[in-house]
């Protein structure tokens, strides 16, 4: 079969895409391997809900109206507005239908699935960023005798044996799954390496509102002064709670979760503990000062209305001497992986992936392969663009690119075809 | 930070660096260094060692002279101090490399700095070494390095340089984390 587009994915990214195609009437299908929004359905636990408020949660053509806006999404109603979203679209979905493989063909790319191939002159990769934990090697060393688990496997505290758990990493998913097991009496023993502090209500609004409105979520890859180190960063400590609850390091030690360094190695059974905890805490300290100021700063010269006064919070507690080893049969049944996730692109035969086999685009237009888009990346145009209402900004700028390259560049011709 | 009409100078070359990064992100191969010192022993505790050349950027490299280091323990060891302890050289690594990172960093963040002091101060138990106690580490219990940092600056950022200093620390990472080591004989 045959269009002029092919999306794959059909979360709320890949829609967005859609949207905008459909608005400049490019031919197009939406390729999603099982149904609209797939991956909130089939790959989060169970009590997660999202850490953006409802009222940040828009899309191009729809807005969250429900009687909540301050509130926090479960999963089933993200997947609800997203499934709304796609009607609203009315994007055309292929659902059921997986990608096998992606590659170059005459007139651009040939997308292979399983239930038949497409032949298309441009594709968008709207498959999330999300797709497989990254486990670091050293779980390869950890005794056969302890259950670990990833946060994609992560359903509810239940699931697990009884007895400590180890979570490594302490960014949303890690502090988030840290409280929660611990709540539910299995004692939680937290590895922290680099984290980034918030607290859920600043001056009287939700941090998010303050983030959106200072103008700091739309600061561009292209401006940002490190763009490696700013696509690195790690999702920010916050949980969407009916409390609206703040949950840093600290709010975690005052529920008795033990802090140890980054775990940095596992030998002999043991996981050895770096001796970097007390800068960790002190780096994301600072970190947070700054943020404060910026939003200080921005309420003295432009804020609107009123706003409770300025706060500053304690520092991160860290106790004297962390432990540096773990003796990982004795003291730990379980260990959770909440060390970041990557994409997957093993579907995707096309040389455009660097020797750490991450894409290599310009704020996602993908280089060295015309036609070929990506979205839904952290900070792939902007800081915003790992959020649902990011997607907007993004999809608007990358099919307009995509039009540019349909309008002005000939299909390309193979090599052997015979010059007259 | 305050407005000066001369322009920072810390005396790093910051640009070398950034551009060094970005062609070694390029060519990660060239990234590679190996970093070497000889040692001989003289007598007793006191050894010598020597610090003579690397490898990195693909090829040897010389320092433009040797550099010359003597170790040995102090007279309450009963021995003859002819040079700092080797975990005095431990603390002496850790200072320096904070420091240079303390002063790079400011470079890139344009502070200017007046003067940096560090002092630091090793925790250790002998008995460890001694054989004396089987529960005690040979190593440091603990490591407290201390700054006084006079820059053109806020508390906060200097606080940021020294944390970030931290951070970007090849000592400090060799220190906190373990590392495999690899001894053969001939």
């Amino acid at each position: 079969m045959h269009t002029t587009t092919v999306v794959i994915g059909a979360g709320h990214a890949g829609l967005a895409v859609s949207h905008f195609l459909s608005a400049r009437s490019i031919d197009h299908v939406v390729i999603e391997r099982g149904e609209v929004a797939n991956t909130w359905r089939t790959e989060r636990w169970n009590s997660l809900r999202l850490l953006t408020p409802s009222w940040q949660s828009r899309l191009p053509g729809l807005q969250y109206d429900g009687d909540d806006p301050d509130g926090f999404m479960t999963m089933p109603e993200v997947v609800a507005f997203i499934e709304r979203y796609a009607r609203h679209v009315g994007a055309p979905v292929h659902g059921g239908t997986t990608v096998t493989s992606v590659r170059r063909s005459d007139g651009g790319y040939e997308v292979a699935t399983d239930q038949g191939p497409w032949e298309t002159r441009a594709v968008v990769l709207a498959t999330g960023g999300f797709n497989r934990a990254r486990v670091p090697a050293v779980a390869g060393a950890v005794p056969a005798s302890i259950t670990q688990v990833t946060p994609i496997d992560y359903r509810h505290p239940g699931q697990l044996p009884d007895g400590r758990v180890l979570v490594v990493g302490a960014a949303a998913t890690g502090v988030q799954i840290a409280d929660e097991v611990h709540r539910s009496g299995r004692p939680v023993i937290l590895a922290v390496g680099g984290h980034v502090r918030m607290p859920r209500v600043y001056r009287g609004r939700d941090i998010q509102w303050w983030m959106d409105r200072t103008g700091l979520l739309d600061e561009r890859y292209d401006e940002v002064d490190d763009l490696v180190r700013a696509r690195a960063v790690p999702s920010p400590q916050l949980v969407g709670t009916p409390q609206r609850a703040t949950l840093d390091l600290n709010a975690l030690t005052d529920i008795g979760v033990q802090l140890v360094g980054r775990l940095a190695g596992v030998a002999g059974g043991k996981a050895q503990l770096s001796g970097s905890l007390r800068n960790q805490c002190t780096l994301a300290d600072l970190k947070l000062g700054r943020l404060l100021d910026t939003i200080d700063e921005w309420q003295r010269e432009h804020g609107i209305g009123e706003a409770d006064p300025p706060q500053r919070f304690a520092p991160t507690r860290v106790v004297d001497s962390p432990p540096l080893t773990l003796d990982l049969g004795a003291d730990i049944h379980t260990i959770i992986w909440a060390t970041g996730y990557v994409p997957d692109y093993s579907w995707l035969d096309v040389d455009v992936l660097d020797r750490r086999g991450r894409l290599r685009h310009d704020g996602g237009v993908v280089i060295d392969s015309p036609g070929m888009y990506r979205i839904g990346l952290n900070f792939l145009r902007r800081r915003k663009s790992s959020f649902i209402h990011g997607a907007e900004d993004d999809a608007r700028e990358l099919v307009d690119h995509l039009t540019g390259y349909l309008a002005g560049a000939p299909p390309r011709r193979r090599h052997d075809v015979a010059v007259q | 930070m305050t407005t000066t009409d001369t322009p920072i100078d810390n005396g790093v070359n910051v640009q070398a660096l950034l551009d060094a990064r970005d062609a070694l992100t390029g060519a990660p191969q060239a990234a590679q260094f190996t970093w070497r010192a000889s040692t001989e022993w003289v007598n007793g505790t006191h050894s010598n060692s020597k610090v003579e050349g690397f490898f990195g950027l693909g090829e040897e490299h010389l320092h433009r002279s040797t550099f010359s280091f003597d170790a040995d323990h102090p007279a309450v060891f009963a021995s003859e101090d002819n040079g700092a302890t080797p975990v005095e050289y431990v603390l002496v690594g850790l200072a320096s490399c904070l420091t240079a990172g303390v002063a790079a960093v400011a470079q890139n963040r344009e502070i200017q700095l007046r003067s940096v002091k560090a002092t630091i101060e090793g925790d250790m138990d002998i008995l460890g070494i001694l054989g004396g106690d089987p529960e005690v580490r040979n190593g440091f219990s603990g490591i407290r390095v201390h700054y006084d940092i006079d820059a053109d600056a806020t508390q906060e950022e200097i606080a940021a340089l020294v944390a970030q200093s931290q951070k970007r620390s090849a000592v400090f990472d060799v220190i906190t984390n373990p590392t495999n080591v690899t001894v053969d004989v001939n």
